[in-house]
Order: structure tokens, then C-alpha cells, then sequence
């Protein structure tokens, strides 16, 4: 584009020739449009990026709700995999879903490539000779032991370990199967009774063995491995323990023992579960029977850390249950969770391993993936044309093979990336292990592979209100009052003073309110607690003792300072009726507590941390003050002239004006400064993390701390990994507090603009 | 007094005291920091007493009055204090003892009751050191290679220390040079050697062009040593010499010890100064403050990088906030069609400056670091993985962070200026023929030019003061460097930063040693407040000119 010759250069005409102006029309309409498309662009795509910020945030969030998916990779026959036809009785899968395991009844374990079934090793346990297997149990999957019970009273105890090599830096996955008890079978009856139920748990001694014999007795079997320092040999003591024998005659089905060896959960034959304590050996006892109420137990299985059971019943039900310890200190079997029921007879349950989520197979062929602490049912859905045999998932949740009742594999991909977020998970109560009933709490990480995630926004909602009422609590009377004085009483000199300095303490940035809030003004608190009811009471008791001395003095003295200034009038005593305060507290605490008032507070049962709710009050009431003040301000003085005027010519005193005038219709003004007030309170981080013990409680004791959802995101989210189900929850709670601030924000602004249309309209 | 009640005056002097609680709390906040912030660096008389401890023996005491406070008898009793029967209240007195290597404490309370008289000696040092805090005592003599050159009584004693202070203060200078200079430049040629080889075999370089290049790469390499072993040599003479002096000292309780000279970073004797010479130490030390780098896991030494980490960032975040927030107030302004559908998003856009700061840090982490930092590292600086490059909280992410917490402002104020334009000017260039577009670039917006700056320096304030979301995003306790250094491409967005507000948390919170901390986070703290103070007082003044500005321009 070429610019236009300069004017002089033609002396005949000062305007430029008819092609040359054409020219420059044309130059200038492309200007014009360019810069009316690049503005546009560049504005729409500023007011894009803004709008971003809920989309990303919602689809961080979005995973959470989705359910479990299960895509179908290969299938074949399990003749394939072991040309005998023996049926299957066990199955695994290892963490890098390359290998599985099938434990056959005939004893044989055969270990092949899942994508293609090819046999990889073929391992025959040591079965006792002549005898027949009768029944088999298999412990927490993470600990791989497997027991065989046979029908001489013998058990065989395998465990399969894939040891990792990296030859030319390629992984090689060796599988292995050791007997940790010897590969001898182990008599566990003396009397020689068929095994009808075997369990099996590895315990921090050893192992424990439970098995239930032909003739309805139950046997404890401990097992405790020693190993030699000197020799480096293991040797196993071995202790058979009877248990008493479940009441009327019943017979026991299924039998589950806790890692802890401390319980033994019994499933018999007449729709009940018992509970027996059996943390001494010598002195087992049957601590309850309860009925099942669902129906004959098909399937019973510890979930991972055995703290809870999941039981699978003829009618399909799927139901979960607590060990729950009253307060004797006796522990109950609770049920606590029922889940979606399948269509037929549950067959199989497949517990996952670090989390407590579990895979459940049915006899019509259903499938169904659960979660316990969620409660959530994330999947049901029929998978397999006969009924499912066997469930094998791999540690990481990402491949399931399932095995039908005709020996037909079928191996599956699974998505099931964050089963443990559930409403019910984030927004009620739930029953965790361990805990004697349901809790709010939030607990989201721990050092244990095998910890119960507790993320229950609740605590942190909670907080959030408590931090924001008390500094609303505190801002509110001064931000309002102090707003209404300055915008209708205070001589405009003064204001000239007042509106800068608020401004300024709104830009104060907050990690300065938070540490002198933690670091100053909470020791300064906790040492002077009487001061701070003494200056409750006292400043506004002054404020009215001056006004009325002020009032009774002679007129003379009073015009020295006409109306407006009361502000500053009050500003000596108000620094002396502090000053004075503070320095009384030692001797209140002295005279009326005992010396000392915290002491005091804990001999009477009131919890005082140093970092509380009272000093987040203060700073937070600091930081929101000025919010509520600059608009409440606006709309006071935006009051049109002629309504006050007219109120005070017809003979209203000023504060009856007030009362009457300014207050009704400036209302809208100032409800909207205590909703933006509100909001900010709500999203300030830094003071709350400064001036908090971050401890994620649920009360509103002023003199307790809390924990509020913008602190908690500060303090967890740069060590939580990315795209876990913690970390989404912690963009959830982003998105709840940017949708509660935009909506109280969004309210705040629409009644203020409403109010500026009636203002011009009166 | 009725009748007083009656007229609702109570109610406006109420009204007024809140004003007055305000005002004082205003008021009283920031004098308590500056007063604190700035009395740090004041050289503080040292006090020598004697004091019953709690096993009842009497010690002698040096140090510095921090704080005394009263507590009641029984507080103190329950603390371990020994209170005679029938004290009520106690008056208790914090003192920095320094010799923190010596005693393990260099902050102690000790109760009033028992205590000696306090007296002030002339010649107690203060020795300001690199490692183990202040120490405090009397000096004996100065030894050169173990030999004694001055005693204390000397009368050139004190010269001759100050000048050998002086000397081993500028050889850990010098070393400083040479580690940052030759080595660092060495260190940063071989990692670009390195990353240069590994991007070969990434690319699929053919077998001839990796002979050849790594050939090269081993020249270069050898060369680079060679500079290495000369620096490195170099540096290690001056460690040598820098050996050579030490100071012979007495401590409180006439224990000798000997300090290093190379350890201590300044030596003072407060209460030998005159006034003058106080105020010099105070500006000396203030001085320090600003351009010493920290020390002591930032409980001591300066603040340097974390005022230019906070400068850096705030000038990239203007760079990038400016001219988006600009356009996109000038096409909600001049372009959109005006209606309830723009109403709306105005008022949305408005609203993002009042939503939490931490939620644009965890959208900044999740969206700019982890989304748009991975796809970048994959994209350009496959040769580094793992070791992500963007892909990590940097101060460019920092930056666009802050940005887009900022934008609502500078949008907000923009446009404010924009609407204050009288229309008759607008209507004046238009009337003369001139287009939509020239009208607004040429008489427009050098209008609202004021307004922008408000808002850009609304939004420097802002973002100066916010830490929760770079705590995020790239603002760590202690960054190994400057984001600006000599080194290709001078500018360094990928690298973490300090900033002052992350300072005052980090140091305030999580440092195990708060007593000694607290002094310098009320002075971290007063350089913040000063500067948003100065920044939003221009924005006020700007604003308020601009406004009387216009106000003649449409009467």
C-alpha cells in the first residue's frame, strides 16, 4: 500500500486526482475493516480465554462422574490356555497386564500370555496323595496366597511372584510360583475331615489359615515364620486352634479372615454371618450372629486392608459390611452399604487392590463393578452368555479377564478411573472403615498404599462459611456504618482523607493481613483475650460517652468544630480506650480468671487453638471492609439531593433522613457491598492459610481454627498427582468456589445496576 | 439526654466511630509495619546483665532487647520461670543472644525478677556472619595464619579489622564472579552439548552425522574443560587466601572463640556509634538488604532476587495484559453490538475480578502448565525429556496467569476511560470524514490513554500483592538464579522465581527459626506495602486528573 504524494507537490489543485483519492479510499476502508476485524478477534478471543477458565475447569471435573467402562480385546477358549478340563478356581492378572495366572482344581497352574492365551509355565502343586480337592481361599490379592483345602484335611498354601528383569533394557516379566509354608501339604485336621471352606490372610506375624471341616467344626491355624540370623533358613511354627461351632446346627459356607488376625467372618448355610474374635488364640469366641436378610451368601471376600467385607447372595443382592467397634471396644459386623443388585446368584467377587473397589460376577453372566466409600454402582451389564466362573483384575484397574462357567476367557479393558467420587462421597456422611459411625471428613492422602481417600468437601465447605461469617461478622457493622457516615455526614475535607486511605487498604495485599494476622495478632490475642471483650464492650460504650459530653458542652466550644467531624473527634479516645484496655488484660485475667483466661477456657471445656476463627475474623473483616465500604459508599452518596433535602425540610432530624430516606433507598446499594464483601471472603486464600491451623473441622467455635476450600487447593494441589481423583476433586472445589463467587458476584452487580437506573429515574 | 437520644445522635457519632476504628486500623497497620520493617536495620544498643536461669545458677547475658511484655505470675511459673510467692504479674524480656553455634539459642526470654543491672560496654561487637546468625562478644586479637597482628588494646585494632573484613568481604565477591561467570558459562555450554547430542538421536540423525558431530562435541567439550580446570584453579586460590585470617573472641560467659574471618560478613559495635555513625551503619545495612542475596534459608541477608522476580514478573505480565485487555475493552466498547447478550457478558467479564485468585492458579497449573507447558515440551524440547521445560510452573506461566487475573481490570478501567470521552469529539472526527477506525486510533484512545495506565498500574498493584495463585504457578522459596542472566536467551520464561509476597509466606511460615525471621519479613513485608502504596497512589492521582480533565473537555 503506498501513501498518497503529499499535497504540495501539486500547484494547479491542492485536492489529489480523482484515481489517486479512489486510491486512498480504498487504503483507508481496508484500514477501517482490518482494524474492526483484528479488534474484534482480538476482543472476542480475550472474552473466549476468560470463558475458558469454567470450560477447562468442567472438564477437569467431568471424569468424576462418569461410570466404569469395559471395552472387549480378545477371547478365547480356556482349553487353549490348559488342555485340561479341569475347572478354574482362581485367576490373575499382573500389573502390567501381560501375564495371568489360572489355578485349576486339579492343582495345575498355568501361567500365559493374556493377549494371546499362550501357555508361558505349567507348575503342578504338591497335591496330598488321594485325596480330592475340596475347597479353596485366597487372601488380600495384593499378598497373591492362594490355599488348596483338600478332603484329607490337608491344605497346600501357593503364592505366584513375578520377578522384574530388565535384560537390554526391555522389560521381562518372569512368573514364579513359592510355597511360603513349605511345599509339603500342611495338615491343618488332625482328624482327617474333609475341607468344605478354607481362608487365608497374611498377618504382621505370619499367616492365618481358617478352615471349616465336613463335620461343622472350625479350625484356626497360625502360622508364624521365623527367620534365622545366623543361617538366613526360615522355619514356621505351626498352632491349630479350634473354634466354637456356629449355633443351631448350622453350617458354614464361606470363612474370611482379617489381616489383622484379629476376626474371623463366617457365612453358614442358614443365611447368617458371625463374628468371631479370635485376637486370643486360646480364648476364641462367637462375638455375634446376625442374619443376612438377603437371601443364602454365595460370595463372601475382605475388600483391601480388610476392614470391611463385601457379601454377594443367591438373590443377586451385593451388599457391603463394617467391622465396627463399640464402645466396649467389641467389634460388630455393620452393614453399611447396599449396592445395585445383579440379576441372578452372584458367583464370584474380585476385590481391586489398593482401592476399595471390587468386581462382582454373576450366574446369568452380569458383570458388576462397585466402589465402597463412594457407594456407587459403576457399572452392571451383562458380559458372558453362560454364567461368570472367575474375575482376575490387574492391580491398575486397567484389564479384567473373565472366565465363564464354560471355560471361555474373555479379556477386557476397563476404564474406572475415579470410582471413589460420588455426591454421596463429597457432600454426605460417610461410613469409613475404622470410624464407629458415618463422619464428614476430609483425609485426602496418607503414607499407606492401602488408605481409605476420605474427601468429603463438607469440612472444607464448612470452613470456608465459618472464616467468611466471622469476617463478615466484623466487617460488616464498619464496613456499612463507616460507609453511610462518610457518604452522608462526614465533611467533604475529611472524605477527601478517608476514600484514598480505604482504597489503599483494599489494595493491601493480602499475605500481609495473613502474616501479621498469624505471626502477630494471634500471640498478641491469645495473651490478651480480655483486652478484646473489654474493647467490645468499651469502644462503642466511648463512642456514645463522647457524643454526649460533646452534646452538653457549650455551643462555643462545640462550633470550634461543626457537624461532619465527629469521626475525628472520636479518634483520641477510641487509641486511649484501646491502650487502656490492653493494659488492663493482665490484671482481668489476674482478678476475674485465675490468671490466666485460656487456662481458663480449657478448665471449662472450650477448645482455644492460637490460630483461630477470631484472628481469621479480624484479618479476613481487614481485607473486606473496604469492598463493602467503596460501594456501600457509592450508593449513599449516589442518593439523590432532593429526596434528603426534602426530608429534612420538612423537619426530620439528619438521622431520622437516614432512617426514613437514605437507608431504603440506598438499601439495594449496600446489600449488594455485603454480597461482593461475601464473595471476596469466601475466595481469599492467603489469610485463611496463614491465619488458620488449616485443620479441616466441622463447627463454628469462634476460638477453633479451620480449614477453608481455597487454603486446602493452596496446601494439596502442587503434590497431588495429576489427573488423580484427588486432584479433579480439587479442581472441583476451584469450580465450586468460581461458580458460588460468579453467582454471588453476578446477583451483586445486577442489583446495582438496577439501583443506577432508578437513581436516574427519581 | 432524652432528648439526645431522640435525634439519633448517638447514632451518628456510632456511625462516626467506625469510620474512626477504620481509619485507625488503617493507620495503625501500616505504621506497625513500617515502624517494625524499618527499625530492623537500626544498629540496636547491646546490653550486658546478669540473669538467674532456670536451674537458679546467675549467667551473664549480651545481646539485644527485642520485646518485653507482662504475663501473669501464673503463666510464667507454668513456662518454668522461677516467680517469687505473691507476684501477680511478671515482666519478661526477650533477648537475641546471637552465637547460635555456641549457646543453640539465640532468642531467650528471661523474667525481670533477678536480674542485674543493665549496662551498655563500648567495645561489644556485633559480627554480622555468613553461617550460625549474628554472634556477639568482646575481641581479643587478630591472627594472620595462626600469629597474633593486633591485640585488642592496639589502637589501630579496630582499623585493622574493619580493613581485613573489608578484604575477605570483596575475595568471597570475587569468587562469586568466577562461579557465576566462567563456570556458569561452562556448565551451560556443556548442557547445551548434551542436549545437542541427545536431539540427534531423536531426530533419527543418520550414523556419519552423529560421528561427526559428536567428534566435534568432544573438541568442544575437552576445551570447555580446559576452561573449567583454569576458573576452577582460580577460585581456589582465592578460597586460599580467604583462609588467612581469623578473630579471636570472648563470649558472654568469658568463654573464647574463634571466628573465621571468611564467615563474617560485617562487624559493627553499636554501642561505640554516635548518631551519625548510626545512621551510616542503617543505610549500609538497609542498602544490604535490597541487593544481598539471602542466606541462612532466607532468615538472613537480603531480598534481591525476590524484588527482581516480582519486578520481572509484573513487567512480563503488562507486556502481554496490555494490549489484550486494551483490544478487548476497545471491541466491547466501540465494535460489539450493544445489547442484553453484551450486557451480560460484560458483566461476567467484570465479575472475573472478583473471582478467588487461587482459582485462576489452579487453572493456570492445570490448563497453561500441564496442558499448553506438555504440549510445547513435546513439541519443542523433546531432547530435555523427561525433564519438562514448560511443562513445569515457570515464570512465563506465572506471568499469564497473573495476566489473566488482571485483565478484568485493565478491561474495567479501559473502558471507563473510553466512555468518558464527551461523544461531541467522537462525533467532531467523524463529522470531518474521518473513518470508525481512525476516529478511534487517532483521536480515541490517545484520549483514553490515562485510563489505561490507571488500569495498568490497578493491575501492576494487584498482581504485586497476589500469591496464592503463583504459589501454583511458579514462584518457589529460593530460585538457584536470576530470570535474566547472559546467557541465550537472556530472558529465561521457563525458569521458577522468587517474589516477594511468596517470600513473606515462605519465611513467615515455614521457617524453622521465626524469631530470627520475623524482623526481616515486617521489612519484606514494608517494601511491599511501599510499593503498591506508591503504585495505587499514582493510579488515584492519574484517575483524579484525568477526571477533571474531561470535565472541562464536555462543559
Amino acid at each position: 500500500m503506498q501513501k498518497t504524494p503529499p499535497v504540495a507537490s501539486e500547484p494547479e489543485s491542492l485536492m489529489p486526482q480523482a484515481q489517486q483519492r479512489a486510491k486512498l479510499r480504498r487504503t483507508r476502508k481496508l484500514k477501517d475493516r482490518f482494524s474492526h476485524w483484528g479488534v474484534a478477534t482480538a476482543g472476542i478471543a480475550v472474552v473466549g480465554a476468560l470463558g475458558l477458565i469454567f470450560f477447562y475447569l468442567f472438564s477437569e471435573v467431568m471424569p468424576l462422574l462418569k461410570g466404569a467402562k469395559v471395552t472387549p480385546v480378545t477371547q478365547y477358549s480356556s482349553t487353549q490356555v490348559t488342555e485340561m478340563t479341569s475347572p478354574t478356581v482362581y485367576q490373575t492378572l499382573e500389573r502390567y497386564e501381560q501375564i495371568g495366572a489360572n489355578y485349576s482344581e486339579s492343582g495345575q497352574v498355568q501361567f500365559f500370555q493374556v493377549a494371546s492365551g499362550e501357555p508361558l509355565l505349567n507348575v503342578q502343586l504338591p497335591a496330598p496323595a488321594d485325596a480330592e480337592f475340596s475347597a479353596m481361599g485366597y487372601g488380600t490379592p495384593t499378598d497373591a496366597l492362594i490355599a488348596y483345602g483338600y478332603s484329607n484335611g490337608q491344605v497346600v498354601v501357593a503364592q505366584h511372584v513375578y520377578n522384574l528383569s530388565y535384560p537390554n533394557d526391555q522389560r521381562k516379566i518372569t512368573p514364579e510360583l513359592k510355597y511360603p509354608l513349605g511345599a509339603a501339604p500342611i495338615t491343618l485336621d488332625q482328624q482327617g475331615q474333609s475341607l468344605t471352606a478354607v481362608a487365608i490372610q497374611k498377618t504382621a506375624r505370619g499367616y492365618a489359615l481358617v478352615a471349616a471341616t465336613a463335620d461343622n467344626r472350625l479350625l484356626l491355624g497360625s502360622y508364624t515364620t521365623q527367620s534365622n540370623i545366623m543361617t538366613g533358613e526360615t522355619s514356621i511354627r505351626s498352632q491349630v486352634y479350634p473354634l466354637p461351632a456356629l449355633p443351631n446346627g448350622a453350617t458354614p459356607r464361606f470363612a474370611q479372615v482379617d489381616a489383622g488376625a484379629s476376626h474371623v467372618i463366617v457365612a453358614d448355610n442358614q443365611a447368617q454371618l458371625h463374628v468371631y474374635d479370635i485376637s486370643n488364640p486360646q480364648q476364641i469366641s462367637l462375638t455375634e450372629t446376625i442374619p443376612t436378610e438377603r437371601g443364602q451368601t454365595t460370595a463372601l471376600q475382605f475388600l483391601v486392608a480388610t476392614g470391611s467385607v463385601v457379601m454377594g447372595t443367591d438373590s443377586g443382592s451385593v451388599s457391603q459390611w463394617l467391622l465396627v467397634r463399640d464402645s466396649q471396644n467389641i467389634y460388630h459386623l455393620q452393614h453399611v452399604r447396599e449396592f445395585e443388585s445383579l440379576p441372578a446368584a452372584v458367583t464370584t467377587i474380585a476385590p481391586e487392590y489398593s482401592r476399595r473397589g471390587f468386581l462382582v460376577g454373576d450366574s446369568s453372566g452380569h458383570l458388576g463393578i462397585y466402589y465402597g466409600t463412594s457407594s456407587r454402582t459403576l457399572l452392571v451389564k451383562k458380559v458372558a452368555k453362560k454364567g461368570i466362573a472367575q474375575l482376575a483384575i490387574s492391580p491398575i484397574n486397567g484389564r479384567l479377564i473373565i472366565t465363564d462357567s464354560g471355560n471361555h476367557i474373555q479379556v477386557v479393558d476397563v476404564w474406572n478411573q475415579h470410582p471413589e467420587i460420588s455426591f454421596s462421597s463429597l457432600w454426605q456422611k460417610v461410613w469409613y472403615e475404622g470410624r464407629s459411625q458415618p463422619e464428614y471428613i476430609w483425609q485426602a492422602s496418607s503414607g499407606g498404599d492401602t488408605f481409605e481417600a476420605k474427601m468429603s468437601l463438607i469440612p472444607l465447605s464448612v470452613g470456608t462459611l465459618k472464616a467468611a461469617f466471622f469476617a463478615m461478622l466484623f466487617a460488616m457493622p464498619l464496613g456499612v456504618m463507616g460507609a453511610l457516615y462518610t457518604a452522608y455526614f462526614m465533611t467533604p475535607k475529611l472524605r477527601g482523607v478517608v476514600k484514598p486511605s480505604i482504597e489503599i487498604m483494599e489494595a493491601l495485599p493480602t499475605v500481609i493481613l495473613g502474616f501479621l494476622a498469624g505471626l502477630w495478632l494471634a500471640p498478641f490475642l491469645e495473651s490478651h483475650l480480655p483486652a478484646i471483650f473489654s474493647l467490645l464492650v468499651f469502644i462503642p460504650l466511648i463512642m456514645l460517652v463522647v457524643g454526649f459530653l460533646w452534646f452538653l458542652l457549650p455551643s462555643s466550644v462545640r462550633s470550634f468544630a461543626p457537624e461532619g467531624w465527629e469521626a475525628a473527634i472520636l479518634v483520641l479516645p477510641i487509641i486511649l480506650t484501646g491502650w487502656l484496655c490492653v493494659s488492663l488484660s493482665p490484671h482481668i485475667e489476674v482478678w476475674f480468671f485465675d490468671g490466666s483466661l485460656r487456662q481458663w477456657f480449657t478448665n471449662h471445656g472450650i477448645t482455644y487453638d492460637q490460630r483461630n476463627a477470631l484472628v481469621v475474623g479480624i484479618a479476613m473483616g481487614f481485607a473486606v471492609i473496604p469492598t463493602i465500604f467503596s460501594i456501600a459508599e457509592d450508593a449513599v452518596f449516589n442518593v439523590p439531593r432532593h429526596l434528603t433535602q426534602g426530608s429534612l425540610a420538612l423537619g426530620a432530624t439528619r438521622w431520622q433522613t437516614v432512617i426514613g430516606v437514605v437507608l431504603p433507598t440506598a438499601s439495594p446499594g449496600i446489600f449488594s457491598a455485603v454480597m461482593m464483601g461475601f464473595g471476596r471472603a469466601v475466595g481469599e486464600t492467603m489469610i485463611v492459610l496463614m491465619a488458620t491451623g488449616n485443620s479441616p473441622l466441622v463447627n463454628f467455635n469462634i476460638f477453633e481454627g479451620m480449614r477453608t476450600l481455597s487454603a486446602n487447593i493452596a496446601v494439596e494441589l502442587p503434590e497431588t498427582a495429576v489427573g488423580s481423583s484427588h486432584f479433579r476433586v480439587l479442581f472441583l472445589a476451584a469450580l465450586v468456589l468460581l461458580t458460588l463467587t460468579f453467582i454471588v458476584n453476578t446477583c451483586a452487580e445486577i442489583i446495582r445496576q438496577r439501583l443506577r437506573k432508578r437513581y436516574s429515574n427519581l | 439526654m432524652k432528648q439526645w437520644f431522640k435525634s439519633g445522635a448517638p447514632w451518628i457519632w456510632l456511625n462516626g466511630g467506625a469510620v474512626a476504628l477504620c481509619m485507625i486500623m488503617v493507620v495503625g497497620l501500616i505504621g506497625l509495619i513500617a515502624v517494625r520493617g524499618f527499625s530492623h536495620f537500626w544498629p540496636a544498643e547491646v546490653l550486658r546483665t546478669t540473669v538467674i536461669d532456670k536451674q537458679e545458677q546467675s549467667q551473664t547475658v549480651i545481646g539485644e532487647l527485642v520485646r518485653s511484655e507482662t504475663i501473669p505470675a501464673a503463666v510464667a511459673r507454668d513456662a518454668g520461670y522461677s516467680v517469687p510467692e505473691g507476684a501477680e504479674l511478671v515482666t519478661r524480656h526477650l533477648i537475641k543472644q546471637g552465637n547460635r553455634d555456641i549457646t543453640g539459642n539465640d532468642f531467650m526470654w528471661y523474667v525481670a525478677t533477678g536480674m542485674g543491672e543493665w549496662d551498655y560496654p563500648q567495645d561489644i561487637m556485633v559480627l554480622e556472619r555468613r553461617q550460625w546468625g549474628n554472634f556477639y562478644g568482646f575481641a581479643q586479637q587478630i591472627k594472620a595464619h595462626g600469629e597474633v597482628i593486633a591485640e585488642r588494646d592496639d589502637a589501630q585494632f579496630w582499623q585493622e579489622l574493619e580493613q581485613r573484613v573489608a578484604r575477605s568481604v570483596s575475595l568471597h565477591e570475587e569468587i562469586k564472579a568466577i562461579e557465576n561467570g566462567a563456570i556458569g558459562d561452562v556448565n551451560h555450554a556443556l548442557e547445551g552439548l548434551r542436549l545437542a547430542r541427545k536431539k540427534l538421536t531423536i531426530n533419527n540423525a543418520d550414523v556419519a552425522t552423529i560421528n561427526r558431530a559428536e567428534a566435534e562435541f568432544a573438541e568442544r567439550r575437552a576445551e570447555l574443560q580446559t576452561h573449567y580446570e583454569v576458573a576452577k584453579a582460580e577460585r581456589d586460590a582465592l578460597y586460599q587466601r580467604l583462609e588467612r585470617d581469623t578473630l579471636v573472641m570472648q563470649v558472654a560467659d568469658g568463654q573464647t572463640v574463634l571466628v573465621p574471618l571468611h564467615n563474617i560478613v560485617r562487624v559493627s559495635r553499636p554501642n561505640a556509634l554516635s548518631v551519625w555513625g548510626k545512621l551510616a551503619e542503617y543505610s549500609s545495612r538497609f542498602w544490604g538488604f535490597l541487593v544481598d542475596d539471602p542466606r541462612e534459608a532466607n532468615t538472613e541477608g537480603g531480598i534481591f532476587p525476590a524484588i527482581f522476580g516480582t519486578v520481572t514478573l509484573v513487567l512480563v505480565m503488562s507486556i502481554m495484559v496490555t494490549p489484550f485487555g486494551v483490544l478487548a475493552a476497545i471491541y466491547l466498547h466501540e465494535y460489539a453490538r450493544q445489547g442484553p447478550v453484551l450486557r451480560l457478558i460484560r458483566i461476567s467479564v467484570y465479575n472475573l475480578a472478583g473471582v478467588p485468585s487461587i482459582v485462576y492458579g489452579v487453572f493456570g497449573l492445570g490448563f497453561f502448565v500441564y496442558f499448553l507447558g506438555g504440549s510445547i515440551d513435546e513439541l519443542f524440547y523433546p531432547e530435555s525429556m523427561p525433564t519438562p521445560t514448560f511443562g513445569t510452573p515457570g515464570l512465563f506461566w506465572a506471568s499469564l496467569t497473573l495476566a489473566l487475573l488482571t485483565l478484568p481490570v485493565v478491561i474495567v478501567s479501559t473502558e471507563e476511560g473510553l466512555s468518558r470521552i464527551p461523544k461531541t469529539i467522537r462525533q467532531g472526527s467523524l463529522a470531518l470524514g474521518a473513518t470508525k477506525s481512525e476516529t478511534l486510533w487517532k483521536v480515541v484512545v490517545p484520549l483514553a490513554t490515562p485510563a489505561m495506565m490507571t488500569g495498568l498500574i490497578l493491575a501492576v498493584a494487584r498482581a504485586a500483592g497476589e500469591v496464592a495463585p503463583l504459589m501454583l504457578v511458579g514462584v518457589v522459596k529460593l530460585a538457584p538464579s536470576l530470570p535474566i542472566d547472559s546467557h541465550y536467551p537472556y530472558l529465561h520464561l521457563d525458569q521458577k522465581i522468587m517474589h516477594l509476597g511468596f517470600y513473606i509466606y515462605d519465611v513467615g511460615f515455614q521457617s524453622p527459626n521465626v524469631e530470627a525471621a520475623r524482623p526481616l519479613v515486617y521489612a519484606t513485608a514494608m517494601t511491599l506495602v511501599m510499593l503498591i502504596i506508591i503504585l495505587n497512589l499514582a493510579a488515584i492521582k492519574i484517575r483524579n486528573n484525568l477526571r477533571e480533565k474531561y470535565r472541562s473537555a464536555s462543559d
